[in-house]
């Protein structure tokens, strides 16, 4: 919970003046009982046999009751300022936690990413904050209040009769334990309940995004049984802990009570012997009865603040997550070089128990040439790419960019700006093609916008579909595999890359387009590493990597490697052959 | 289009909503008798304990302490406690029943309802709101419920008993609180009506919220990849300031119910020691009665307090509902025409004057036939947006024509259900998507009954095989939808699933496109054996893969504009020679 506390800095004075307030409102509600004690012992007087209260001053009991109203008056503006000040630094907190959440998912690693899954880390900000802040709210205006009364109760009953401090302070360490331990039982029930959460909004997200192949299978029964299972294993869980929770009410209701009638016992035997008054004993037995709504309340909110500590406890282990790729500090001892992209002895692999996904490759790419990397799908191609931006970790051997270890911190700008990655996946955001292409760089003028889309053999549709500011659904919805893929290549583009790097990402084009869009990259003075599984996108790179289930199998120009290479003839030949013979 | 941009859409303030929500409770009658009768004890037990303390208050007087009386009225009040809090406990089980299950059946409905809405809603609708809804809304929704059902009843009737019990005990002050207390109920409604528009727009920036967060999580790995961190953060801070500001307003003005209703129950409580002190001293009433009157005042006014706490939470529970209901209630897909079960097919499909549109205002397919027998290969090629996936979504019933009609062996595809059409096609398109789920679950989707040999046997034709084998748990490892496995990798995986099912129609859409050559080249034997006899409808770039078809059809503009084989068209000399020459420059 420490990290969390944290947020609430900027908002020490809200957070300090919400539940001062509070207690200001509290105190006029302590003092209730005494002012009642003083109507009946001083407003009422003497009561004499047979007579009844003759002495009685109507003026005093009138005051009196006006200082009520007046408290009630005082109450009510303490509580408004305090709900202020409390919702103020809640809403505050949460929107500070839910920015830097974001913000720290946003600098997890791809293998975090992989690790985590997107689903919990999309509840985490969503649900969790939000049972996160209706519990500081809550805590902020009355888990202080109540507490106070309590104490305040007891102090008072202490100054009217310091006999009935045994009763009191019994009753209060009871009734503390037991809210405690509901709170200790509930917590990790709670924080239960929210993983099950996760895996509901698994399969709302899944039955959305995968509804063609889903309704092609005719899932949609199994689905919505795997649905109804999942949502039956959290209203499982919601049950048991909300019975739980449901005990704390009654179970203080029934110790409270208890406590009263050993109160009365006691008070009796001492009014009784003459040590007390029975105006006293009301106020005694006042202050009993507000300890028990105060509690009654507490014990609802009690549900509420485990639900917060256990959604509080999930959102932290996001925060204090280390993204797992090492940086190191170290000022970089060789000076910039003409090699921009070294691989030395690299072996890399996703999991701990996975075999090796790359093992062991060495190459030099110096400034201005073009790497072909091509292999069989699953080959490494594309994780060999991903350690150039220094997307992943290796495992041994070293990436140097731009003659730097990508580790190095010194490189990390570099690598995030100069860099232009075209991934597989062509993946467009919501906005327009403009919007999307200033990712390249922000300050891209139109003009350098539509020389990359111009390259990328983008322009001729976006000008069809109405120009830069052309819509551009959620995930891209409103283009075609082939459409976004130029986009993507031409977003990269924008950012005028000291090295650019080609995913597989001509893949939905054809052929003509595909050759037009890298005659325009050749004309650029930039490194390009192109992966690819078509020979005729890698044929004219100044050096070509042959992979092979993770191993370098042949490297060369593409005479040498036809020469050499088996696995490129193969390759190469399963196009050519092909396409020649029927052409 | 996008329901999170329009707050003013969200209908909430139709009585339909808590007719529909009290129809989910029904569901559960024994629980809401329960409920019932429980708060009607625990009410009554509640009621009396202050009425005993009282009569145990006028026994202790500094005259003498009635001791016998005493012990009686202690007993009177332990037996009120241990029914009192045993049937409280025994309530709230029934409540929680009740809020758990409602929610429950809720979140079904509306997932049932994502199953059968037409594709075009959810190609339309932001899934991030979508998720919002089922998922953030149905909680807090559930939360509302839970609490509003605890405090309701019990608070109505302890207001009604109380009144009850006061009328009896000193009528006049009792009248008067009656008639000034109702203050703080209309004080609560005012609050309530005002505060109402702050949770719409909350619960809207919430959704818009999650929206974007969806989008930002999952696109998280090509925003790093740009250094886009910055300004996703900036949009999110942007939203969030908005979040922050609606929540403030909807926290703070709902908050204000509570002091506002306390401050009238403090004048009352001032109002009754007032005219009860007057009557003590009138010799009307005794101390131990004021003070059993007082604690009225108090037990009267707190629920009072609760409910317009309860109004406040349920307003907003309500706002919730009617997000949930609102997507329950989308539009439907078109039922079924009909029970009648598409049985041994032979690949038939035919085509009649077709004519379909994703909006009304832009044509796309128009007049479009087209006859298949069983076993052709028909491959479709084309310009980007000349409708190829379109005749997809046309032929699996994903959309419904505009005009005229699909038809398999013989019937009009409307007319027989859909899932006995979809059965008899395997799909494979370009845009892989993997379940969570372990690939065994993945590759088995069509088919849960197949023998573990035999999904391996149709990995191993798809060449999957040897990469799942490599993988950290082999079939048994489970597959984030990000994963580590590359496009080309998933694609063999989606091969793999249809090599399984074997169904006797097949539609390729790019199936191989993220898959390298060699690979391809070395499937393609059992490719071609899975496609022998079958209909098959491939789209491909690589126009290698598709000059043995039987029939090629070159579309452009959601028009047919050439129709024939590889050799006809070259022939032809006209848009498929073009495009095919295109491949070559």
């Amino acid at each position: 919970m420490k990290k969390i506390l944290t947020y609430f800095k900027p908002y020490k004075r809200q957070s300090l003046l919400g539940p001062l307030f509070k207690l200001l409102e509290a105190t006029f509600e302590l003092l209730v009982p005494f002012v009642v004690a003083r109507i009946v012992d001083v407003g009422l007087g003497e009561f004499v046999e047979g007579k009844g209260y003759i002495y009685a001053d109507k003026g005093y009991i009138g005051w009196m009751c006006a200082l009520l109203a007046l408290f009630g008056l005082l109450g009510l503006a303490f509580s408004v300022t305090a709900q202020y000040f409390s919702a103020r630094a809640a809403t505050g907190v949460s929107a500070g936690v839910r920015s830097d959440l974001f913000k720290k998912l946003q600098s997890l690693s791809y293998k975090d990413i992989d690790r985590m899954g997107e689903a919990t880390m999309l509840t985490r900000m969503t649900s969790d904050v939000d049972k996160m802040q209706t519990g500081i709210n809550l805590f902020l205006r009355l888990l202080l209040r109540s507490p106070f009364i309590v104490f305040g109760a007891l102090v008072c009953a202490c100054i009217i009769d310091p006999a009935s401090f045994g009763v009191f302070g019994g009753a209060i360490l009871v009734l503390a334990v037991v809210v405690y331990a509901v709170m200790f039982l509930c917590m990790p029930l709670y924080k239960k309940t929210q993983a099950k959460l996760d895996k509901v909004l698994l399969s709302t997200r899944e039955n959305l995004t995968g509804a063609r192949v889903l309704r092609a299978f005719c899932k949609e029964e199994d689905e919505r049984n795997l649905f109804d299972e999942r949502n039956g294993q959290l209203t499982k869980e919601r049950k048991f802990v909300g019975g739980i929770a449901a005990i704390t009410n009654p179970l203080t209701f029934v110790l409270v009570n208890l406590a009263i009638i050993l109160l009365l016992y006691t008070c009796g035997i001492r009014v009784d012997g003459g040590t007390l008054t029975q105006g006293k004993v009301i106020a005694l037995y006042n202050l009993m009865s507000q300890i028990l709504i105060e509690l009654i309340k507490l014990a609802n909110l009690i549900v509420t603040v485990a639900k917060a500590v256990a959604s509080a406890e999930r959102i932290e282990a996001v925060l204090n997550m280390q993204p797992s790729l090492e940086i190191e500090n170290e000022t970089p001892t060789s000076a910039f070089t003409d090699d921009m992209i070294v691989f030395d002895h690299v072996s890399a692999r996703y999991n701990e128990g996975a075999e090796d996904a790359l093992s062991d490759i060495s190459f030099t790419l110096k400034k201005g040439e073009t790497l072909g990397v091509i292999g069989g799908t699953g080959s490494g191609k594309s994780t060999l790419v991903n350690l150039i931006p220094h997307f992943y970790d290796v495992r041994e051997g070293r990436v140097f960019v731009n003659g730097r270890n990508v580790k190095n911190a010194s490189v990390q700008n570099y690598l995030r700006e100069k860099i232009g990655v075209v991934p597989q996946k062509a993946q467009l955001f919501k906005g327009t093609i403009r919007e999307n292409l200033l990712w390249g760089r922000a300050d891209a003028t139109d003009e350098e916008l539509w020389a990359a889309a111009k390259i990328a053999q983008a322009d001729e549709f976006i000008r069809q579909k109405g120009g830069l500011d052309t819509p551009v659904e959620q995930g891209g919805k409103n283009f075609s595999g082939g459409q976004k893929q130029r986009l993507t290549v031409a977003r990269a583009l924008v950012r005028n890359p000291d090295i650019l790097i080609l995913d597989d990402s001509s893949s939905a084009l054809d052929y003509a387009t595909d050759a037009e869009m890298r005659r325009g990259i050749r004309e650029l003075d930039t490194t390009v590493v192109i992966v690819s599984q078509r020979a005729s996108s890698v044929r004219e790179a100044d050096k070509i990597l042959v992979l092979d289930e993770g191993e370098a199998v042949g490297m060369g120009t593409h005479e040498e490697l036809m020469q050499s290479c088996e696995v490129y003839r193969e390759i190469y030949f399963s196009q050519y052959e092909k396409e020649e013979v029927n052409a | 289009m996008k329901r999170a941009k329009d707050p003013t859409r969200v209908r909430v303030q139709k009585p339909s909503t808590l007719k529909r929500i009290l129809r989910y409770v029904m569901r559960y009658p024994f629980s809401l008798l329960g409920s019932l009768l429980l708060a009607v004890v625990t009410v009554v037990a509640t009621l009396l304990v202050p009425v005993y303390f009282g009569d145990a208050v006028d026994c202790i007087v500094e005259s003498g302490v009635k001791w016998e009386t005493l012990y009686t009225i202690f007993l009177k009040i332990g037996v009120t406690i241990g029914v009192g809090g045993i049937s409280q406990w025994l309530m709230s089980l029934c409540n929680n029943r009740i809020s758990c299950h409602v929610v429950r059946d809720i979140r079904e409905d509306a997932f049932d309802k994502l199953g059968r809405l037409p594709l075009q809603y959810i190609d339309t609708h932001s899934h991030g709101d979508t998720v919002s809804r089922i998922v953030a809304d149905a909680d807090q929704f559930s939360d509302g419920l839970l609490m509003g059902f605890t405090q309701f009843f019990t608070g109505v009737m302890t207001i009604l008993g109380t009144i009850a019990f006061m009328l009896i005990t000193n009528f006049k002050i009792g009248l008067v609180v009656v008639l000034v207390t109702p203050a703080s109920l209309f004080v609560a409604r005012f609050v309530a009506n005002h505060t109402h528009k702050f949770f719409t727009e909350q619960t809207a920036t919430r959704g818009e919220q999650t929206a974007f967060a969806e989008e930002a999580i999952w696109g998280l790995k090509t925003a790093q990849a740009f250094a886009h961190e910055d300004e996703h953060a900036q949009k999110f801070d942007e939203i969030n300031a908005r979040l922050e500001k609606a929540t403030m307003n909807a926290t703070f003005y709902s908050s204000l119910t509570n002091p506002s209703t306390r401050f009238i129950n403090n004048l009352v409580y001032a109002l009754v020691a007032l005219l009860g002190a007057f009557d003590v001293a009138g010799g009307i009433f005794t101390v131990g009665g004021l003070t059993k009157f007082l604690s009225y005042a108090n037990q009267y006014t707190k629920p009072f307090n609760e409910i317009s706490g309860v109004i406040t939470e349920l307003k907003s529970a309500f706002v919730c509902a009617s997000r949930i209901f609102e997507l329950i209630d989308e539009t439907e897909e078109v039922p079924d025409g009909g029970n009648e079960v598409l049985e041994n097919v032979e690949g038939n499909v035919r085509l009649n004057d077709v004519s379909f549109s994703y909006s009304k205002d832009r044509k796309l397919i128009e007049d479009l036939s087209l006859s298949v027998r069983p076993g052709e290969r028909v491959a479709i090629v084309g310009r980007t947006g000349s409708g190829k996936t379109t005749l997809i979504n046309l032929l699996m019933r994903f959309y419904d024509v505009d005009g005229g009609q699909v038809c398999v062996e013989g019937k009009d595809v409307r007319e027989i259900t859909r899932n006995s059409l979809r059965k008899n096609y395997g799909m494979v398109l370009q845009e892989t998507w993997l379940k969570n789920g372990t690939v065994r679950e993945n590759l088995k989707m069509g088919k849960p009954e197949a023998t573990d040999e035999e999904m391996i046997a149709a990995a191993k034709a798809a060449h999957a095989h040897g990469f799942i084998k490599r993988m950290e748990k082999g079939y048994n490892t489970v597959l984030g939808e990000g994963g580590s496995l590359s496009e080309g990798q998933k694609q063999l995986l989606c091969i793999a699933r249809i090599m399984l099912t074997q169904p006797p129609m097949l539609i390729l859409d790019e199936a191989t496109s993220s898959i390298d050559t060699r690979t391809e080249l070395k499937i393609s034997d059992a490719f071609g054996k899975l496609m022998e006899g079958r209909t098959s409808f491939v789209v491909a770039h690589r126009l290698s893969t598709i000059i043995h078809s039987d029939c090629i059809l070159v579309m452009q503009d959601g028009h047919v504009v050439e129709q024939g084989t590889h050799k006809e068209l070259l022939a032809k000399d006209g848009a498929y020679a073009e495009l095919y020459n295109g491949q070559f420059h």
